[in-house]
């Protein structure tokens, strides 16, 4: 059984004048130890996504339909307090800005012990030892002065690896990490990857990765999800979709790498925009977009295609696999 | 505490106030006047509250400078033949005792009920922001006139004597929780969309707990400088009260009590014994005000003059 099974999720805000869904029939499921990521641009609903798991969706919003199964438990089924003893203890979830996912007003060591206390009946000392060497884990140098610190006064990197710490207190078996490494200097980002990456093959922890960087998506993740306005339009393992993508939006997103280009000519791009979640266009949401758009694509919304352990959502591929 | 100490000494708070010579000057005048009238029973040379010591012989007696002073009696006496140096002291400390307990209760109010409003929002922010509208619609002195007349007509002039000092904390305390609560919420409110609020929601915290440990010490700021504003208002209310004849009895005024009893008296040419009391009262409140803004000024991070 899967650790974490998410499905036909659906998380709709009210508006005035109308509703929005911002994320729609999400289905996945994550396994003890794999690593997975969701790829997409911005306002695709990755982050709506993460914080829908974790039954946190900021209101107005609502999960209108579908479940997260948790080790075989519905997560909306569960009273708040059962809700919180698996938040940030079972699942813990990683920001995409250190400076601001730390109380400034409170010292490190204070944020770690009360998060430890939380979750486990134990003293201050054992919850500071605990914390110190949480510390020492993600290669704080000097943690237990750290612990008397307050995060101004830590930079980026060492904020964010005091964060991915906390992450780890309470030896979660899922993290969901929501662009872990937007925030930060680019050599640091390759640094603090790679100790996420380490972290979770040692303590064989579930990842959930979430960027709209495939080159991370690729060094990191085992499977790979790429979302479009509110929904999975690819899913498959992060090697294969690389290599060879199907949906002509991965497609594009893949040659838009800098690295696919040559050098003097122009960076390639998918043209147009992400619709807003206001005006999704009618059929596949992709179609204005889409170099391979027919009549179908206009006014249906295509099925997913299962082919190879892979699934896709497009007329075009569909089509393709018949003639095939 | 060496660290703790080490960090103030070292705040930008601690230099803006060494370099700010009205704040230096405000500050040594509160502490001065703090000082003096909780040491009142060691230093004041007559005991106002002791019937013994007072002599109505002695009473409306000028200041020493004056012609017809009395060494014994520096600032003169009042109609009764109290001191007015010692009554002064007692009845500043009257005034700011009032005026702090007030100040706590506001708070304590206040606090609690804007940070749930401003945290849960929805219906309960909106009973709680109705209610405080209603408060403030009664002013404080309209309610506190009410309460303690109804107080004093059904309850006798006796018990109310006894009990001034703990109606007249209640009455300003409740009166104005909305300045706390408004002040609060909106902070809340602002501080709600954090993301380091996300991050302890996330952690599985009781919203209890997100509430008072994160984001209340993140609103302190504008709750100190509105208290020190609150703490002076008070202090008014309570004059204006007892001017009123509502506030401290005259056997234990306080400075509003004593500038309405030298009042009737200060065309007959006994002035000082209003204009004493209420100099000192002009001059608490003001600094007290003065220390405010300049708290105002350096909390306010959008705010960085020289």
């Amino acid at each position: 059984m899967a650790l974490l099974e998410v499905r036909n999720l659906e998380v709709r805000f009210p508006l005035r004048g109308g509703e929005l869904t911002a994320l729609r029939d999400l289905s996945f499921s994550l396994n003890q130890g794999e690593r997975l990521g969701i790829v997409g641009e911005s306002g695709a609903g990755k982050s709506v996504a993460a914080f829908a798991i974790l039954n946190l969706v900021s209101r107005p919003g609502y999960i209108s339909a579908g479940s997260v199964l948790f080790e075989g438990r519905d997560l909306a089924s569960l009273a708040p307090e059962q809700l919180r003893s698996i938040r940030g203890n079972r699942i813990a979830m990683i920001f995409q800005d250190p400076m601001m996912t730390l109380n400034p007003v409170l010292t490190i060591g204070t944020q770690m012990v009360e998060c430890l206390q939380a979750h486990r009946e134990i003293s201050d000392k054992e919850a500071r030892e605990i914390a110190v060497s949480k510390l020492r884990s993600v290669s704080i140098p000097a943690p237990a002065a750290r612990m008397d610190q307050y995060p101004h006064e830590l930079s980026g990197g060492m904020r964010q690896r005091v964060v991915i710490a906390i992450a780890l207190l309470t030896e979660p078996s899922v993290i969901i990490a929501d662009e872990p490494t937007t925030a930060l200097d680019v050599t640091i980002q390759a640094e603090i990857m790679e100790l996420l990456l380490e972290l979770c093959e040692n303590n064989n922890v579930a990842l959930l990765l979430i960027t709209h960087d495939l080159g991370v998506v690729s060094q990191v993740t085992q499977r790979t999800i790429v979302m479009y306005a509110g929904r999975i339009v690819e899913e498959g393992a992060t090697r294969s979709i690389i290599d060879n993508p199907w949906h002509p939006y991965t497609h594009g997103l893949i040659d838009a790498l800098p690295e696919r280009t040559h050098r003097g000519q122009r960076l390639n791009q998918i043209p147009g925009m992400m619709p807003s979640l206001s005006a999704i266009p009618e059929g596949c949401a992709f179609h204005p977009r889409c170099e391979h758009m027919t009549e179908l694509c206009q006014t249906q919304i295509p099925g997913y295609t299962l082919r190879d352990e892979r699934r896709v959502a497009c007329h075009w591929v569909e089509k393709q696999g018949e003639s095939r | 505490m060496t660290r703790y100490w080490q960090l103030f000494r070292d705040s930008a708070f601690l230099y803006r106030f060494k370099r700010d010579k009205v704040a230096i000057v405000s500050f040594a005048v509160l502490v001065i006047l703090v000082m003096l009238s909780f040491c009142a029973p060691l230093i004041a040379p007559f005991d106002p509250y002791d019937p013994t010591q007072i002599d109505i012989m002695d009473s409306d007696i000028p200041p020493v400078w004056q012609a017809e002073g009395d060494p014994r009696f520096r600032l003169g006496t009042d109609a009764q033949g109290r001191d007015m140096l010692s009554t002064m002291l007692y009845g500043t400390r009257i005034s700011i005792i009032i005026g702090l307990f007030a100040v706590l209760l506001q708070s304590l109010l206040g606090i609690a009920l804007g940070l749930v409003a401003g945290y849960f929002g929805g219906r309960i922010d909106s009973f709680l922001m109705r209610l405080a509208d209603i408060q403030l619609s009664f002013s404080t002195l309209m309610v506190a006139i009410v309460v303690l007349a109804v107080f004093q007509a059904s309850f006798g002039t006796e018990l109310y004597n006894e009990l001034a000092i703990f109606m007249l904390i209640m009455v300003i305390g409740i009166a104005e929780w909305p300045q706390y609560a408004r002040t609060v919420r909106a902070s809340v409110l602002a501080e709600k969309k954090k993301e380091y609020v996300d991050a302890v929601r996330v952690i599985g915290l009781h919203p209890r707990r997100i509430m008072f440990r994160h984001i209340l010490p993140n609103t302190l700021s504008p709750i100190l400088v509105i208290s020190t504003v609150q703490v002076a208002n008070a202090i008014m209310s309570e004059a204006a009260l007892s001017f009123l004849g509502l506030g401290m009895p005259v056997n234990k005024p306080s400075l509003g009590s004593l500038i309405n009893s030298g009042f009737e008296y200060i065309l007959s040419g006994s002035w000082w014994i209003t204009t004493f009391p209420a100099l000192l009262l002009v001059v608490l409140v003001l600094v007290i005000n003065l220390l405010g803004d300049w708290m105002r000024d350096v909390l306010n991070p959008k705010l960085y003059k020289d």
